[in-house]
């Protein structure tokens, strides 16, 4: 079961860091957010993994999760939203002043050697 | 607690506190910074003047307090000879400098800003002169080149002024860093950042193999702030400050630091040869060059601060000698130099102040206009010339004593007295440019205005200087004595050789280089015609400034070169390095890692549900890059990663975070369909395939990195730290669900940093979103026309009738946080989304009419209680933030828990609530806007 999440977090990771390296900025947050998941679960992950032990104190219980990593975690959810919200409307403003969505504002034009182009 | 136990920092701290008080409340009238600024610097002088007989008698007094200890800083002072007697110049020169300044500025200058800085630049001398711990030290000298700079560009209007400043604050803070690393280097050899056990172990830095890289590094700090060769160039820049300025920085404080610093670490660093050659090596050519440069300066200030260099290489050179009485004699030479020089200066202003110039060419005869300062002028400039019964004759005797004394080390040494000779007969010549030129020589030429003496209260310093050069010149011993002898005491750590403070040693060499200085300078000022024809064809062009102005446009090209190289102002070429060194990094851990990757930890059964569900996140997130062209396709599945990822957690026993993530995953894609609306709908492909190649190159082995290091974790145990709050949760915060105790207790303090942040994210977000002007496209991709209906019915009508239901939803979860998954956080999205959800199924229009609030207020109201709680509890004298909990007994429902974090957690439900409904409403609000009647084809979704 480990190896799924482990698997998962490097498959999120992977698909994140493609779309943060494309031109155009729509592909950019939904890269940044698939990132945040990525960093989310494997923050949790470092809490190790246990199923049907939540951190509820209660005398019955055998056992608990971690829940350190989890609050940090649930902070960093609502942060991360805040952050894609703040992003995406960067893009928009940067759309509305300089008439594109490339994420260097230049469409390509302004500079004609690789760094450029998308 | 006895006041003088802590009169040191006391003494440091008086005028810094002054100068928030000059700052402050200076505006309200012209003259009350002075006043401020005096009776800051005389309070320091009061505190100390309990502990002056005893550091006379040779005791040292140190007042340390524990700071950061791991790093080796305290908060500690120390005063001794040797800091007593800098501190005493810095505050009574300071306090005659405040007084003069008083009289200087003209009205146009403000005082707040003159004076306020003029008290940072007092503590941060009396703080290096003061410092017991060298770290505390080094922040000093950093305030001092800070403080300077603001002192030194007081004129901002001038170009000069700003040029000058910028070249000492660079020279100086150059020399700062230099310092930095000098003293650290210090510190690892010695073990100890206090001066105390740095002047115990004067044996052990000697025969360290760092001395000589550690000696060169704080000497270049020296030499940048005192001005000595090849350093010296910025001073006579520094003149652009306005004179007092220059009076108490370049007489008696700034530049002296450097000097300071020489006689602190005399008895551990001196008595090598290194420290002979290169002190020794930089104070003569110092003394030569400033000497012989200072007798073609035009102007008075330049003829000073050229004087200035030359006398600061006679200490440092004296100093460079390393024989005990040749620090005596710097250290008296500091003394009287501190004087004349401070004088000098204040005659210059004096003369700039009432004649509108300082051009020496112009200025001529001004005997018959300002008899009284002409008099202190021709004293104390007698005493820079070295002519007996001033205090300069004794030091300068002094010099030329140990200068003969040094030539009988080697045939090289020879020359040390004769150079010494051929410096002081400039010194002698610039001395009487300075009096014959100004206030002899003819009629004034084309002055501006007639001059007169100028206000009592100007020349009362320069008055009080002067004294104090003629008593000093004629009864050494009565005088400066004490001070001399204990700041000698202090400066070697010892007993002092015997010296004699007498006018009168008998008929013997020094005397006769004495004679022959004042006769040489004589006849050079005779011959001085030719000689300025001279300098003006050979040498008149020659400026550091130059070399320094070349160097630092050398620098900047390269700076930018090299940025050019890196930066190809594309934020996909630098996130490809940034994310490549990264992975390389990355690599580098996994090769020199010792253990196997993975551990041995029992792992889990695959379990069938759990299988398919990783499955389909991993395959909606390939889906989300292959088809993210197709933007809103990609949403759809990014939205499934989202859900995926929320089942994972309630999978992994986290009920809390399975919650949060499910509702802040509807507001994402909410948020993101919103602003797809003013996006093309679909990516142009403008990737060539070499560069998509590589992207999947990079993307595929960060990713196998993070597989497998989230692996190697995972197969390893844990010693988790969580056992203490699993422990206290119940006891010591009154919940069991201990993640939202350690949300709202624990760690309350991240919690209220983090809602901070989501406050701060929303209001930028408004103002983004102000004036901007969006067009959406008119149709969907395939062509088809945006559906201009109004809201669908059945959504209008479920959403009314789910509101009541969410918000209590919303209001169920936020009580139950504190014992069981919930709390503000989830119940604030909740809560936000039944909102939301109004403004999608009923329109902007309806829902605003019904829902005022300001959402503005909902954040501020939340900062508000989220903090107020804090607070609470430092008016109950706990610390900030700390919860208290009782269990009350109600009629019906039964026992209940009320938790001081419960207010907590509202301040958090409040700015989630505002903070997601604003960033959502002002987006929707933006569609509205472009989608209102005549952009019919632009209507909403």
């Amino acid at each position: 079961m480990e190896t799924l999440v482990a698997t998962s977090v490097g498959v999120m990771t992977a698909c994140g860091v493609y779309l943060v390296l494309r031109a155009s900025t729509f592909p950019v947050v939904v890269g940044l957010t698939l990132l945040s998941y990525a960093v989310n679960v494997f923050l949790f992950s470092m809490g190790r993994l246990k199923v049907g032990a939540p951190a509820v104190i209660d005398p019955a219980a055998e056992g608990y999760s971690d829940p350190l990593p989890q609050a940090l975690v649930l902070t960093a959810i609502v942060i991360a939203f805040a952050m894609t919200a703040f992003v995406i409307v960067l893009a928009l403003k940067a759309r509305d002043e300089l008439g594109n969505d490339h994420v260097d504002g230049a469409g390509g034009k302004l500079s004609s050697d690789e760094g450029g182009e998308a | 607690m006895n006041f003088l136990n802590c009169a040191l920092p006391i003494a440091v701290l008086a005028p810094f506190l002054g100068a928030l008080v000059v700052a402050s409340l200076g505006a309200f009238h012209r003259a009350a910074p002075a006043w401020v600024a005096a009776l800051s610097a005389f309070s320091a002088l009061l505190v100390l003047i309990p502990a002056i007989s005893g550091v006379i008698a040779g005791e040292t007094m140190i007042q340390s307090w524990s700071w950061v200890p791991s790093v080796g800083l305290a908060f500690a002072f120390r005063l001794d000879g040797l800091s007593l007697m800098f501190t005493l110049m810095i505050l009574v020169i300071g306090l005659l400098v405040i007084l003069y300044a008083g009289y200087y500025l003209s009205p146009k200058d403000s005082t707040v800003r003159f004076f306020s800085s003029l008290l940072l630049f007092m503590g941060a001398m009396l703080g290096v002169v003061l410092s017991e711990n060298l770290l505390l030290l080094l922040v000093f000298w950093e305030l001092t080149a800070l403080s300077s700079f603001l002192l030194i560009s007081f004129w901002q209007h001038r170009k000069d002024a700003r040029h000058g400043a910028r070249m000492a604050l660079a020279v100086t803070g150059m020399g700062g860093l230099a310092l930095l690393g000098g003293v650290l280097m210090l510190g690892q050899i010695v073990g100890s950042y206090n001066l105390t056990d740095v002047l115990a172990a004067g044996e052990i830095i000697r025969a360290h193999e760092w001395y000589l890289p550690m000696l060169i590094l704080i000497l270049i700090g020296v030499f940048t702030k005192s001005a000595q060769f090849p350093f010296h160039f910025w001073l006579p820049h520094a003149m652009a400050a306005p004179t007092p300025v220059s009076s108490y920085l370049h007489s008696a404080t700034m530049v002296k630091a450097g000097i300071f610093l020489l006689a602190r670490f005399f008895p551990v660093l001196s008595g090598t040869s290194e420290w002979m050659w290169i002190v020794g090596t930089a104070g003569m050519l110092t003394l030569l060059l400033g000497a012989f440069v200072a007798l073609f300066q035009h102007d008075l200030k330049g003829l000073l601060a050229y004087s200035t260099i030359s006398h600061l290489g006679l200490i440092t050179l004296l100093f460079g000698l390393g024989t005990p009485l040749a620090a005596v004699a710097a250290l008296f030479h500091i003394i009287n130099h501190a004087t004349f020089k401070a004088s000098l200066f204040m005659v210059a202003g004096i003369i700039d102040h009432e004649t509108g110039s300082r051009d020496m060419r112009k200025l001529n005869g001004l005997l018959k206009f300002l008899p009284h300062t002409s008099i202190l002028a021709i004293i104390a400039a007698s005493a820079m010339a070295g002519v007996p019964l001033l205090n300069g004759f004794l030091s300068k005797e002094m010099f030329f004593d140990q200068a003969v004394v040094a030539s009988g080390a080697s045939s090289w040494a020879l020359a040390i007295p004769v150079l010494a000779t051929l410096a002081a007969i400039f010194s002698v010549a610039y001395s009487l440019r300075f009096v014959h030129d100004v206030f002899f020589n003819g009629e004034p030429v084309g002055l501006p205005r007639v001059p007169h003496e100028p206000p009592r209260y100007m020349r009362i310093p320069v008055d009080f200087l002067v004294i104090i050069c003629l008593g000093v010149g004629i009864l050494p011993a009565l005088t400066v004595g004490p001070l001399l002898a204990s700041a000698s005491e202090a400066t070697l750590q010892g007993k002092a050789p015997y010296y004699s403070l007498a006018i009168w040693h008998g008929f013997n060499l020094p005397l006769m280089m004495s004679f022959l200085a004042l006769v040489g300078g004589g006849v050079v000022y005779i011959f001085r015609r030719r000689l300025f024809m001279w300098n003006e064809r050979y040498l008149a062009h020659v400026d550091a400034r130059i070399a320094y102005n070349g160097l630092l446009r050398g620098l900047n090209l390269m700076a930018s070169a090299i940025t050019r190289r890196f930066d190809k102002r594309s934020l996909q070429h630098t996130l490809a390095w940034t994310l490549g060194v990264a992975g390389l990094a990355a690599v580098a851990g996994f090769v020199s890692m010792d253990s196997p990757l993975f551990g041995d930890r029992e792992l889990m059964d695959f379990d069938p549900v759990a299988t398919i569900a990783f499955g389909g996140l991993m395959v909606a997130s390939v889906v989300t890059v292959v088809m993210h062209r197709q933007r809103m396709v990609s949403l759809i599945t990014l939205g499934v990663v989202g859900l995926l990822v929320s089942l994972g957690f309630s999978k992994f026993s986290a009920p809390d975070l399975a919650l949060t993530q499910l509702s802040v995953e509807i507001v994402t894609v909410v948020l993101l369909m919103l602003a797809l609306f003013f996006l093309p709908q679909s990516t142009v492909p403008i990737s060539t395939r070499s560069r998509q190649f590589r992207d999947v190159i990079l993307a595929t082995g960060i990713g196998s990195g993070a597989a497998l290091l989230t692996m190697a974790v995972l197969t390893r145990d844990l010693s988790p730290i969580s056992g203490f709050f699993l422990q206290n949760s119940v006891p010591g915060g009154g919940g069991t669900n201990v993640v939202n105790v350690i949300l709202v207790d624990f760690r309350g303090f991240d919690t209220l940093g983090e809602i901070v942040v989501l406050s701060i994210a929303g209001l930028g977000i408004v103002a983004l979103l102000q004036k901007i002007n969006l067009h959406a496209a008119e149709t969907d991709l395939e062509g088809r026309r945006w559906n201009t209906d109004a809201h669908p019915l059945i959504l209008q009508n479920l959403s009314r009738l789910l509101f009541p239901l969410m918000i209590l939803i919303a209001a169920f979860i936020f009580l139950r946080g504190h014992n069981l998954p919930g709390g503000g956080f989830i119940a604030g999205l909740v809560a936000a989304l039944a909102i939301v959800l109004q403004y999608l199924g009923n329109g902007i229009q309806w829902t605003s009419a019904r829902i005022r609030t300001d959402m503005h207020k909902v954040i501020a109201s939340g900062l508000f209680f989220a903090i107020g709680t804090g607070l609470v509890s430092i008016l109950l004298r706990y610390p900030f933030l700390t919860s208290a909990f009782t269990y009350l007994k109600w009629p019906v429902v039964g026992k209940f828990e009320v938790a001081s974090a419960m207010i907590f957690d509202l301040g958090v439900f409040l700015v989630v609530v505002g903070a997601t409904v604003m960033i959502l409403v002002e987006l929707g609000k933006v569609n509205l806007l472009q989608a209102r009647p005549g952009n019919q084809s632009k209507g909403g979704r």
